[in-house]
C-alpha cells in the first residue's frame, strides 16, 4: 500500500491520532508518577478500570464510549484513593497497596463481567478487547472524547504546574508553605486514571503500565529540568504511539498495542545508551577518555622526574626505557604528547651507541609536567 | 469413598482454590515483607511470553515443560528488571513496569505471527477458569484427579518445603539482608529461588484462576496477615486460613449469584483484608483510634495532676486549683475540662470540693513521678 | 478561644507538647521557649525527638497534646514568618531541576495559585544563592552537587522567604568544614539582624562556639536556656546517660564561645568524677560524636 494511501486510510488515521493522544497524555502525566516513585500506578489503575467498564456498559446500555470511559475513570480514581488510604493509614507499603488495589478491583470487574454475561466463566469478546486493546475499532467520535480528556489533563497540569513540581520534589517543605499537600498528592495520583482511560482502547490493560513509565524514563535521561522532561516525554510518547500505529498498519495481523510498547521501549533503550551525560555509551567514552588523560599525565611526569633526577632537562629516553618504566607500551601516549608539543624525538648524539631516536621533554612539556605535579600537591622537583 | 471425594465437584473446586491461595500466600508473604510484591504481577503477565515460546518449541500447551518454561521466564523477568535497576538510571518500580510489558508484547506478537489460530489464547491464560477444573483430569491410582489439583498440590508442597528448609535463612534475609549476606546465606540466591517458585506457582495457577487473580492470592492474604500479627510464623498461618476462607466463601457466593468463581474468591480475599484493616486488634483503624484516644486522655489526666501539684503549696492555689483555671490557663474547653475532672475523680486521683480541686495522695504521687521520673518518693 | 496573642514576646513558645507514635512516647510534656534574636541549638541523643519537635511545631506531625505559638500566633497564622530547612536526606536529589529552581520554589507559597515565578522571583532567588555563595551553581543539576552544596541550596530556599524565625534540621551533618563555617556565618548574620534561628544540631563539640541558646532534649526537656547555663556535665549526663565517655574537659570554658568571659566555675570539672585524670590526647575527641 502506498504511503499516500496509507495516510489517507480512515482507520489508520484514527488509530494514529488516538495513539498520539495517548502518548501525549501518558508522557506528561507519567512523568510525575515516575518521579514520585509511583510508576506502577498505571498498571494498577488500568486493571482497576475493568469494573468501571462493566458498569459503564450496564448504565450506557451497550458500547457507549462516554459511559464506559466515565465508569473506567470512576473506578480507577476509587482504586487510587483506596491505595492512598491503605498506604497512609496502615503499615502496608506502597507496593502492597498497589497490588491489593489492582487485583481486588480487577477481581470485582471479573465478577461483574460474568454477571453481565450470565455465567460462571468470564468468556471472550468484551474482555479480550479490554485486555489487549482494540485500536482498530477506534471511531472518530471516540477521538473527540479522548481529545477532550487529554486537553483537560494538560490544562490541569499547566494550571497546577508549580504545585505539582514542589510536592513531587519535597512534600514536607511544600506543607510548610501552606500547600494542601494531601489534596495535591491525591490529585496527582487520581489523574493517572485520565491517562489510563485514554489508553484502554489503544493498548489494553496490561500494557498501560509501560505507557505511563516508558516515555518519562526515556525523557529523564536527556532532560535537566522538569519542564523539558515533561515536554520530551510527551514527544517520545507521541512518536512511540504513531510509530506503533504505522507499523501495525503496514504489517497486517500484528496487534497495535504491543507494537507501540516495543517502539517506546526502543526509545528507552536508545536513551539509556546514548543520552549525553547519562547514557552508557557516554559513560564508557568518558571513562576511556579519563584513563587516557591519566596515562598521558603519568608518562609526562615520569619523564619530568627522570630529568630532574639527573638534573638534566634534556634527558633522553629510549622508547624501550619508557615502556619498561610503565610496564606497558607507551608509544601512543608519547605520540600524542608529541603532537601536543610536549615531547619530541631527537637523534642521539653521535658518540652514543644506537641510531634510534629518543624521547625528550620540550620546554613546554617541562612546564606542563610541573603544573600537573603542582596541582596534585606534590613536590615539583624531586 | 475416595472416588466419591474426587468426584465431588464442589469440593474439588474449593480445594483447588484453597491450594492456589495457600501456595501463593506462602511465597507472597516474603514478597510483601520485602516490598517487592508487584514482581508477582510482572511475572504473572510476562509468563505469556514463556508459554508461547514453549508451545512453539514443543507444541505442549500445559504440563511440566510449561511449568519449567514459566519458571525460566519469571527468572528472566526479574533478572532484566534488576539489570535495569543496577544501571542506576531507572528506579526499582519503574524498572518492573518496563520489563514485563515488553515480554508480554513479544509474547502477543509471537502469537499473532505463528499461533494465531491456536487455542492457546492469552485471554484464558490471564483469566483461567476454576469452574472447569473437574473437566481436565488424570487417572491416578484408579481415580480421576483434576490436573489442577495435582499441579497446585505439587506447588504447595514445593513452596512449603522450600520455606521450611530455609526458614532461618529466609527470615534473616528478609529482615536484615546485610547480615544475611555477611553470614554467607546468599540472600540473592535465596530470593531468586523464591521467585522461581513464584513463577511455577503462577503457571500452575493459571488453569484455575488466571494471572491477575493469582496476583490477588499472592499479595492480599499475606497483607491482611501483616495487619494482624508481628510474627512471621503466624503470618503464614493467617495467610493460609484467609486463603481457605476466601476459597470456600467465594465459591458459595459465586454459585449463589451466578458469577465467576475465581473472581469471587479473589474478591473475598479483599473483603478479609478490609476487615483486618478496619478491625485488626493492633493495627486496625479502630484499634489505632482507640489507642490515640486513650493516649490523649492519659495525657490530660497527667497534665491536670502536674498542674495541681505545681500550684498546691503556693499562694495562687485558690486561683489555680480551681475548675475555672482549667479553662483559662490550660485552655481546655468546658466540656473537656469537665470530662478530665470526672475521670480523674473516678480514678481517685483528685477530690472536688465545690469549685476547688484537691490532689489525693495517689494523685500527688503520680505528679511527682512525672516531674521527677525515677526518683523515689 | 480568643484572638489575643499568647506570649507574643517569644519567638517560639511550646507548651505541654506531647507526641507519640504507635503508643510510644516521642516527645513528652515539652515546655520550650525561645526569645527572639538568638541562635538556639536543640541537642540530644538519637531518637530523642529533636526532628519531631521541629516537625511538630511546623504542623508536619500530629501531636497528642499541647500547643505552640510563634510570636504569639499559632503556626497557621504565622507561616509567613517562618523559614524551614529540612534534613537533606528527606528529598531525592535525583530530581530534574537546577539549584536556582529549588530556591525559587521557596517563593511558591507567596505566589499563590496559578501565578508563575517571573523575573522578579528569579532575581530574589539569585540573591539568596549569592548569600550562600552558590551563585556559580545556579544552573547546575542538583544531582551533581556535593552534600555541602545541596545543604546551601536548601538554606537559600529558606532565606528567600525572608522569615523572622528559621528552623533548621541538622544542617551541618555530613558537610565539609568550609560549608559548615559558611552556614554558621550566615546564621550568625541572620541573628545579628534580629532574626531567630533554631537548629537541631548533631555535634555537641561545637554547640558552645556556635550558639547562644540551647535545649537539651531526650523525649523530655532536660534543660533549656542560655548555652553557658545549660551546657553542664550534669545536664549532659542526664540526657545522654552512659553514652558519653569523658565530660570533664568538655565543660571547660570554650575560648570561642560567645560568653566565655562569664562562664561559671561550677561547670568546670567539679563533679564527683573529678578523680579521674583526663588522658593525654585531646579529651574533646573522646566525646561520643552524635552521628545523624
Amino acid at each position: 500500500m502506498s504511503l499516500l494511501a496509507l495516510l489517507s486510510d480512515y482507520t489508520l488515521q484514527n488509530v494514529a491520532i488516538g495513539a498520539a493522544l495517548l502518548g501525549l497524555v501518558s508522557g506528561v502525566l507519567g512523568s510525575f508518577a515516575v518521579l514520585r516513585k509511583q510508576s506502577l500506578l498505571g498498571d494498577t489503575l488500568s486493571h482497576a478500570a475493568l469494573p468501571g467498564v462493566c458498569l459503564g456498559f450496564i448504565v450506557g446500555g451497550g458500547r457507549h464510549m462516554g459511559s464506559i470511559l466515565a465508569g473506567a475513570l470512576i473506578t480507577g480514581a476509587l482504586a487510587a484513593l483506596v491505595m492512598l488510604l491503605l498506604t497512609r493509614m496502615s503499615r502496608l507499603k506502597t507496593d502492597a497497596a498497589l497490588g491489593i488495589s489492582l487485583s481486588v478491583f480487577f477481581a470485582v470487574g471479573v465478577v461483574l463481567l460474568t454477571y453481565l454475561q450470565g455465567g460462571n466463566n468470564a468468556s471472550q469478546g468484551g474482555l479480550d478487547a479490554f485486555l489487549f486493546g482494540q485500536a482498530a475499532a477506534t471511531l472518530r467520535s471516540d477521538l473527540w472524547i479522548m481529545g477532550g480528556i487529554s486537553v483537560f489533563a494538560l490544562a490541569l497540569v499547566a494550571a497546577l504546574w508549580k504545585e505539582f513540581k514542589l510536592v513531587s520534589f519535597d512534600t514536607q517543605f511544600a506543607a510548610t508553605l501552606g500547600l494542601p499537600v494531601a489534596w495535591l498528592e491525591a490529585l496527582m495520583t487520581v489523574m493517572i486514571a485520565l491517562a489510563v482511560v485514554v489508553g484502554l482502547q489503544m493498548v489494553g490493560v496490561v500494557l498501560m503500565a509501560a505507557m505511563i513509565i516508558a516515555p518519562a524514563v526515556a525523557a529523564r535521561q536527556w532532560a535537566h529540568r522538569l519542564e523539558s522532561m515533561v515536554l520530551l516525554a510527551a514527544v517520545f510518547g507521541i512518536i512511540g504511539g504513531v510509530s506503533g500505529a504505522m507499523i501495525s498498519a503496514l504489517a497486517r495481523g500484528l496487534a497495535t498495542g504491543p507494537l507501540i510498547i516495543l517502539s517506546l521501549s526502543s526509545v528507552v533503550i536508545v536513551s539509556l545508551m546514548f543520552a549525553p551525560g547519562r547514557g552508557f555509551v557516554w559513560e564508557i567514552l568518558k571513562l576511556k577518555r579519563d584513563r587516557r588523560q591519566l596515562r598521558y599525565q603519568q608518562v609526562l611526569t615520569t619523564l619530568y622526574r627522570l630529568a630532574s633526577h639527573h638534573s638534566d632537562p634534556g634527558y633522553r629516553l629510549d622508547q624501550g626505557m619508557v615502556d619498561a618504566y610503565h610496564r606497558t607500551n607507551t608509544k601512543r601516549a608519547l605520540d600524542r604528547l608529541m603532537r601536543r608539543g610536549l615531547v619530541t624525538l631527537t637523534t642521539p648524539p653521535s658518540h652514543e651507541p644506537g641510531q634510534r631516536k629518543q624521547w625528550v621533554l620540550t620546554a613546554e612539556g617541562y612546564r606542563e609536567a610541573e603544573r600537573i605535579l603542582d596541582s596534585l600537591g606534590q613536590e615539583a622537583s624531586a | 469413598m475416595i472416588t466419591a471425594l474426587f468426584n465431588d465437584i464442589e469440593l474439588m473446586i474449593m480445594l483447588v482454590g484453597a491450594l492456589v491461595g495457600i501456595a501463593s500466600s506462602l511465597v507472597g508473604t516474603f514478597l510483601v515483607l520485602r516490598g517487592t510484591s508487584m514482581l508477582s504481577d510482572a511475572i504473572g503477565h510476562s509468563i505469556v511470553f514463556g508459554i508461547v515460546v514453549v508451545w512453539l518449541l514443543t507444541h505442549q500447551a500445559s504440563g511440566p515443560l510449561q511449568i519449567i518454561g514459566a519458571a525460566l521466564t519469571g527468572i528472566l523477568t526479574v533478572f532484566l528488571t534488576e539489570l535495569l535497576v543496577s544501571t542506576q538510571k531507572v528506579k526499582k518500580d519503574a524498572a518492573i513496569g518496563l520489563v514485563f510489558p515488553v515480554l508480554f508484547s513479544l509474547g502477543v506478537l509471537l502469537i499473532n505471527l505463528y499461533a494465531s489460530d491456536v487455542h492457546i489464547d492469552a485471554h484464558t491464560v490471564l483469566l483461567g477458569e476454576i469452574g472447569f477444573v473437574w473437566l481436565d483430569t488424570l487417572p491416578l491410582g484408579g481415580v480421576e484427579v483434576p490436573r489442577s489439583l495435582l499441579s497446585m498440590g505439587a506447588m504447595t508442597l514445593l513452596n512449603g518445603t522450600f520455606i521450611a528448609l530455609f526458614y532461618k535463612e529466609l527470615k534473616l534475609a528478609t529482615f536484615d539482608e546485610a547480615l544475611a549476606k555477611a553470614l554467607g546465606f546468599a540472600p540473592g540466591v535465596l530470593f531468586y529461588g523464591l521467585l522461581l517458585l513464584t513463577s511455577g506457582t503462577a503457571v500452575a495457577a493459571f488453569d484455575a484462576v488466571g494471572a491477575v487473580l493469582f496476583v490477588a492470592f499472592v499479595i492480599v492474604p499475606p497483607s491482611a496477615a501483616y495487619l494482624l500479627t508481628d510474627s512471621l510464623g503466624r503470618m503464614f498461618l493467617y495467610g493460609a486460613l484467609i486463603s481457605i476462607a476466601s476459597s470456600v466463601s467465594g465459591y458459595h457466593l459465586a454459585v449463589l449469584w451466578d458469577v465467576s468463581i475465581g473472581g469471587m474468591m479473589a474478591v473475598m480475599t479483599g473483603v478479609f483484608l478490609a476487615l483486618a484493616f478496619l478491625a485488626g486488634p493492633r493495627y486496625g483503624i479502630a484499634a489505632q483510634w482507640l489507642q490515640r484516644r486513650r493516649q490523649r486522655q492519659l495525657n490530660e489526666s497527667r497534665t491536670l495532676m502536674v498542674h495541681l501539684y505545681n500550684h498546691e503549696d503556693g499562694p495562687e492555689k485558690a486561683v489555680e486549683n480551681v475548675t475555672q483555671a482549667l479553662r483559662e490557663h490550660l485552655r481546655w474547653a468546658p466540656a473537656r475540662a469537665k470530662d478530665v475532672v470526672e475521670r480523674s475523680r473516678q480514678r481517685q486521683l483528685i477530690t472536688q470540693h465545690g469549685e476547688r480541686l484537691q490532689l489525693t495522695q495517689a494523685g500527688r504521687r503520680l505528679a511527682q513521678e512525672i516531674l521527677e521520673p525515677g526518683v523515689s518518693h | 478561644m480568643s484572638d489575643t496573642l499568647h506570649e507574643p514576646n517569644l519567638a517560639l513558645h511550646v507548651e505541654d507538647l506531647t507526641v507519640s507514635y504507635h503508643g510510644k512516647p516521642v516527645l513528652w510534656d515539652i515546655d520550650f521557649d525561645v526569645p527572639p534574636g538568638v541562635m538556639a541549638a536543640i541537642v540530644g541523643p538519637n531518637g530523642a525527638g529533636k526532628s519531631t519537635l521541629i516537625k511538630s511545631v511546623l504542623g508536619l506531625v500530629p501531636s497528642v497534646a499541647g500547643h505552640v505559638t510563634l510570636f504569639g500566633r499559632p503556626y497557621r497564622g504565622a507561616r509567613r514568618r517562618v523559614g524551614y530547612v529540612p534534613q537533606r536526606s528527606s528529598v531525592d536529589w535525583d530530581f530534574p531541576t537546577t539549584a536556582l529552581d529549588v530556591v525559587t520554589m521557596g517563593l511558591y507559597g507567596r505566589l499563590g495559585w496559578l501565578r508563575r515565578p517571573g523575573k522578579r522571583e528569579r532575581a530574589e532567588a539569585m540573591a539568596a544563592l549569592v548569600m550562600v555563595g552558590m551563585e556559580a551553581f545556579a544552573g547546575r543539576q542538583i544531582s551533581q552537587l556535593s552534600g555541602g552544596q545541596q545543604q546551601r541550596v536548601f538554606l537559600a530556599r529558606a532565606l528567600v522567604q525572608k522569615a523572622d524565625v528559621y528552623f533548621l534540621d541538622e544542617p551541618m551533618a555530613g558537610v565539609d568544614a568550609t560549608t559548615e563555617r559558611a552556614i554558621v556565618d550566615i546564621l550568625r548574620r541572620l541573628r545579628d539582624q534580629g532574626k531567630t534561628v533554631i537548629v537541631v544540631h548533631h555535634d555537641l563539640q561545637t554547640v558552645r562556639s556556635y550558639f547562644d541558646w540551647m535545649l537539651i532534649l531526650n523525649v523530655r526537656v532536660i534543660a533549656q536556656g542560655p548555652v553557658n547555663d545549660v551546657y553542664t556535665a550534669d545536664n549532659l549526663r542526664r540526657a545522654y546517660g552512659g553514652q558519653i565517655a569523658l565530660l570533664d574537659d568538655v565543660t571547660a570554658p570554650h575560648p570561642e564561645s560567645p560568653a566565655a568571659a562569664t562562664s561559671e566555675d561550677k561547670s568546670v570539672g567539679k563533679s564527683a568524677d573529678d578523680a579521674r585524670n583526663p588522658p593525654a590526647d585531646s579529651a574533646l575527641g573522646n566525646i561520643a560524636r552524635e552521628t545523624p
